[in-house]
């Protein structure tokens, strides 16, 4: 197997570009919260699409087969990545396609904005690409003077609002029909004075908007959702055409895909195709798929290229608990069910990773210790609920903890003083580790029943446990722990018979 | 049958009567319970903090615990600190290079069980009213906690067992698969964002019109329960165990205190 | 060292605690046993759902029904292997003037799609289960472009083309042909998140569904 490494290992080498938390998540998640117009759309948007997830699955008596072969699939991906690769380019090569390697997201921008130029184009139209997202290309393709248009409705909505996407599938989750109503009216060219905010009006006036510069587009850039090994074949799952008008039309196409994107053969694109439309749109198949294996003459874009992207993607596989992470296949089914994200939008990850799939993936590529990257792998309260919507059944709870190790490994070695968690963990490990020392711990209940006072409960408490009563009161502690009552009925040599009943086997004081 | 209890941290210091109530049930179905005094926690709150090292002497003492007594199968009122027993503890062993550690607590966690799957799966427990006497004359409603449903795959069962308590109203509890916020030092970190998931769990609880909402994890229940109580909304939380111990003789209070759970005054 | 070796070596070092390959279990849905009568009620069911029109005819009666879909409409472009037959009914009201075939050697440009109503094609597989129908490019479907940019498709569909689930029909395709799948008119769920039909692709959709 070409996939044996013999060499020296090398040190992982961490992704960069759009992938980062720039301040910590509680930060962040703070503000979000407390805008409401954004809670109710995500409110109102992310139940819709769970009800229609929920529905088109219920449909498929064999769910849980796809599920359990998507994710073997996968894994068997990951295992053999280097053949699989070099199977995908001889086969993508032979039929004229060009492929090119990028390190990182600086090679790879420098890679695209080098082959637009080369056909002398200054713009290009753009379907929604997670990658070039992640990369930064428009930003770096702005600076070289050279202007991209996205053509996929949410993301025009998204750029000509100058905002950022704040999820991978619905980028303009975030903003209601009124709001898109009002931005196509500022920014839109030529736009209808008199649009409303239905939806079908919108969506025909980004179709009007958008027709010229699709008939004219010399030079069009994508991403891939499937790229299968065994045929050398690309594929793009879209739904408004946008996806079909920019690998059809332009002369040149040029796709930035991460390395993992590969399926090995074309039978396997039978249970991602039934996967991926039910978990993210909520629809038994996506409008359109289009799949090009290299140039066909006479039909399409006759200069094809495809960038394969590392960008971290080789560090993250370097990690044998978090490598799962890479299975991904964009569909946002964890973050339409997650309740932090439907509570704080994409925005407070930071990264163009959103929601508990984001809170894995973006420290992965980057490495726990890069910018507030460290504090997205806390951004759940590992309810499970991502796991189990997850189509290729990534174990993100697990995950999440295993990036909270990390993270507090990495912060044991330097010298700084220890946190108010660090010291109560420990304290907390040692009262915890027998029953004696959790019993003498108990003797001091009576402490929390006098600070409780008369209306027995605790309103407020110091530090990080603050956090704490900021929304909640803490009940005052029993007069006996069960530890306590247990010794003292089985001790006591005239105990009362067994207990019968909750009342009978309490003898707590009261006072 | 001889059933070891863990009684869980949470439980053991601030709600015995959930303990004790998981001790009367048991016998009254005539089995014998015992209690080893080695127990403390079962460590997931290291665990899911990320204080995998701290989690290790913890992680041991439980399988050391309940490994001296001899017993059939262990019970803990806690789907969550049962999920940790028999999904974490080996994990940390291995994470942590004790392959001796990972076999036993293995074997430890194989022999535990969540109350409700003790119940229904071992005792063949399917009406509380007729089995257990259990009576208690509330409208109530029911929170399924995250890692009963999602680790152990409890199903129904506790809001089955608690439908066949006479007397009994169960109100359904809209969007009841909704995590309450909890998530153990998730509630502290990002207190924000819990409180935010919580106001809508108690918003949705005080809308079903129940005196208390029942749930199978204390510290699930801590936390509504704290909030219930902070809002001052008079609902407040019980163990489903309190529930099925509660008998026409003997009932359960349900005082709309946050210190609801304390059982009977002393005789 | 260049990209290629560089990423490759990397991904290597990354797999050096070399993870097993696992069997991939394959115990989903891989055939299935409907007829033909039942393979078409369940596509045009789908096909309904997305806001497509379905016609269902009999071989003898696709000249009449392409001749009432096309009555109204102007000009419309065909692929050059699509049999010409189909339109006698049609090509008796106006002797083809409408009809604009982009063949080899005579293809036609963005420009003269952009300006024709309708495109007519065939499919080359259809999923029942999905409402998927699959061009290929094959001679009756033409090149991609055809397909796409004119503002109404109307294709046709051979009930042998019909298979009741994805698995079966992936087995009568070339991963290496250009593909499009095409499940219902363009459409976009991108305000919140409701699904409207009709954005760039075609905004309609006819199904012509031929039995036997």
């Amino acid at each position: 197997m070409s996939g044996t490494f013999l060499g020296m290992p090398s040190l992982p080498v961490f992704g960069i570009g759009n992938l980062h938390e720039h301040e910590p998540f509680p930060k962040a998640a703070h503000r979000e919260l407390g805008n409401t117009q954004l809670r109710a759309n995500l409110g109102h948007a992310t139940r819709t699409i769970r009800d229609k997830r929920l529905a088109v699955v219920s449909e498929l008596p064999d769910w849980e087969e796809l599920r359990e072969a998507g994710r073997a699939i996968k894994e068997s991906v990951m295992a053999r990545l280097p053949e699989l690769l070099e199977q995908f380019e001889a086969n993508f090569t032979a039929r004229g396609g060009i492929i090119h390697w990028a390190r990182d997201a600086g090679e790879a921008n420098r890679i695209v904005a080098a082959l637009i130029r080369d056909q002398g184009a200054d713009e290009v139209v753009k379907v929604k690409s997670m990658a070039t997202q992640e990369i930064g290309l428009n930003e770096y393709l702005e600076e070289q003077g050279i202007a991209a248009f996205e053509t996929d409705l949410a993301e025009l909505i998204v750029q000509l609002d100058h905002d950022k996407p704040s999820h991978i599938l619905v980028p303009a989750i975030h903003k209601n029909r009124s709001q898109v109503r009002d931005i196509f009216l500022r920014e839109m060219e030529g736009v209808d004075p008199e649009l409303t905010d239905e939806p079908a009006r919108l969506a025909a006036a980004a179709r009007a908007h958008l027709r010229r510069k699709f008939l004219s587009a010399k030079v069009a850039v994508s991403g891939a959702n499937f790229a299968l090994a065994d045929s050398g074949t690309l594929a793009v799952v879209e739904s408004e055409g946008n996806g079909r008008m920019c690998l059809t039309l332009p002369e040149t196409l040029i796709t930035v895909m991460g390395v993992e994107k590969l399926l090995p053969a074309w039978e396997d694109l039978e249970v991602f195709m039934q996967l991926l439309p039910r978990s993210s749109t909520g629809e038994r198949m996506n409008p359109y798929t289009s799949l090009w294996t290299g140039v066909t003459p006479d039909d399409g874009p006759q200069n094809v290229h495809l960038v394969l992207l590392d960008n971290g993607r080789s560090a993250a596989l370097a990690d044998e608990m978090g490598r799962s992470a890479l299975h991904c296949i964009r569909c946002s089914a964890c973050m339409n069910v997650c309740p932090v994200y439907e509570r704080t939008g994409g925005h407070a990850y930071g990264s163009t990773y959103p929601g508990p799939i984001g809170a894995i993936l973006s420290p992965l590529l980057t490495g726990i210790t890069a910018e507030e990257n460290s504090s997205l792998p806390y951004a759940s309260s590992l309810c499970g609920a991502c796991y189990d919507a997850c189509p290729v059944k990534i174990n993100i709870p697990d995950i999440l903890v295993h990036l909270r190790g990390e993270d507090v490994d990495s912060k044991r070695g330097k010298k700084r003083l220890p946190s108010q968690m660090d010291l109560g963990m420990k304290a907390a490990s040692w009262a915890l580790s027998s029953g004696k020392n959790l019993g003498l711990v108990e003797k001091a209940l009576p402490l929390g029943r006098l600070a409780a006072g008369p209306d027995r409960k605790i309103t407020k408490l110091p530090g990080i446990a603050g956090g704490w009563t900021q929304s909640r009161d803490i009940p005052a502690p029993p007069g006996l722990s069960f530890r306590q009552w247990w010794d003292k009925e089985h001790q006591a040599p005239a105990a009362p018979p067994a207990a019968t009943g909750t009342g009978d086997a309490g003898t707590e004081e009261n006072p | 049958m001889r059933i070891a209890l863990f009684a869980t941290c949470i439980v053991d210091a601030m709600y015995p009567a959930t303990a004790r109530a998981t001790v009367s049930i048991l016998e009254r179905l005539g089995h014998e319970v015992i209690f080893p005094a080695g127990q403390a926690c079962c460590g997931q709150m290291h665990v899911n903090s990320g204080y995998f090292k701290e989690a290790l002497p913890v992680v041991a003492n439980h399988v050391r615990a309940f490994e001296e007594d001899e017993y059939d199968v262990a019970v803990a009122p806690s789907g969550s600190c049962v999920a940790s027993v028999k999904h974490q503890h080996a994990m940390i062993a291995r994470r942590c290079g004790d392959a001796g550690l990972e076999a036993r607590a293995a074997a430890v966690g194989r022999k535990t069980y969540e109350l409700s799957q003790l119940l229904v799966d071992v005792l063949g427990v399917t009406d509380a009213a007729a089995q257990l006497g259990s009576y208690f004359p509330h409208r109530i409603t029911y929170h399924p906690s995250c890692h009963g449903m999602r680790l152990l795959r409890l199903g129904d069962r506790q809001l089955e067992l608690l439908r066949s308590v006479a007397g009994i109203e169960v109100a359904e509890l809209p969007e009841a698969e909704q995590c309450c916020g909890f998530g153990g030092t998730f509630s502290m970190k990002n207190a924000d964002v819990s409180s935010a998931m919580l106001a809508d769990k108690t918003a949705n609880i005080c809308g079903t019109g129940a005196e208390l909402c029942a749930g199978g994890d204390a510290s699930c229940l801590l936390h509504i329960g704290g909030g219930l109580s902070r809002q001052g909304s008079g609902v407040t939380t019980m163990h489903f165990a309190e529930i099925l111990a509660s008998t026409l003789e003997h009932p359960a209070a349900v005082t709309g205190d946050v210190r609801l759970t304390t059982g009977r005054t002393a005789q | 060292m260049n990209a290629r070796t560089e990423i490759l070596d990397r991904i290597r070092s990354a797999l050096r605690d070399a993870p097993a390959v696992p069997d991939v279990p394959r115990d989903y849905r891989r055939s299935s046993a409907l007829g033909e009568e039942e393979l078409i009620e369940l596509l045009t069911d789908r096909l309904l759902d997305y806001k497509a029109n379905v016609f269902v005819e009999e071989a003898a009666t696709v000249p009449q029904r392409l001749a009432a879909l096309l009555e109204s409409t102007g000009r419309y472009a065909v692929p050059h292997g699509l049999d010409q037959a189909l339109f006698a009914e049609a090509d008796a009201h106006d002797a083809g003037s409408r009809r604009v075939t982009d063949a080899p050697g005579h293809r036609l440009s963005v420009e003269e799609l952009d300006g024709v109503d309708a495109v007519v094609t065939g499919s080359a597989v259809a999923v029942a289960e999905t409402g998927t129908i699959i061009l290929d490019a094959g001679p009756d479907q033409g090149r991609r472009v055809i397909s796409l940019v004119p503002d109404r498709h109307i294709c046709i569909v051979r009930a042998g083309e019909i298979t009741a689930i994805l698995p079966e029909a992936l087995r009568r395709l070339d991963a290496t042909r250009p593909q499009t799948w095409i499940s219902g008119p363009s459409a976009t769920s991108d305000i919140e998140l409701e699904r409207v039909e009709g954005v760039h692709g075609p905004r309609t959709l006819d199904v012509v569904i031929v039995r036997g």
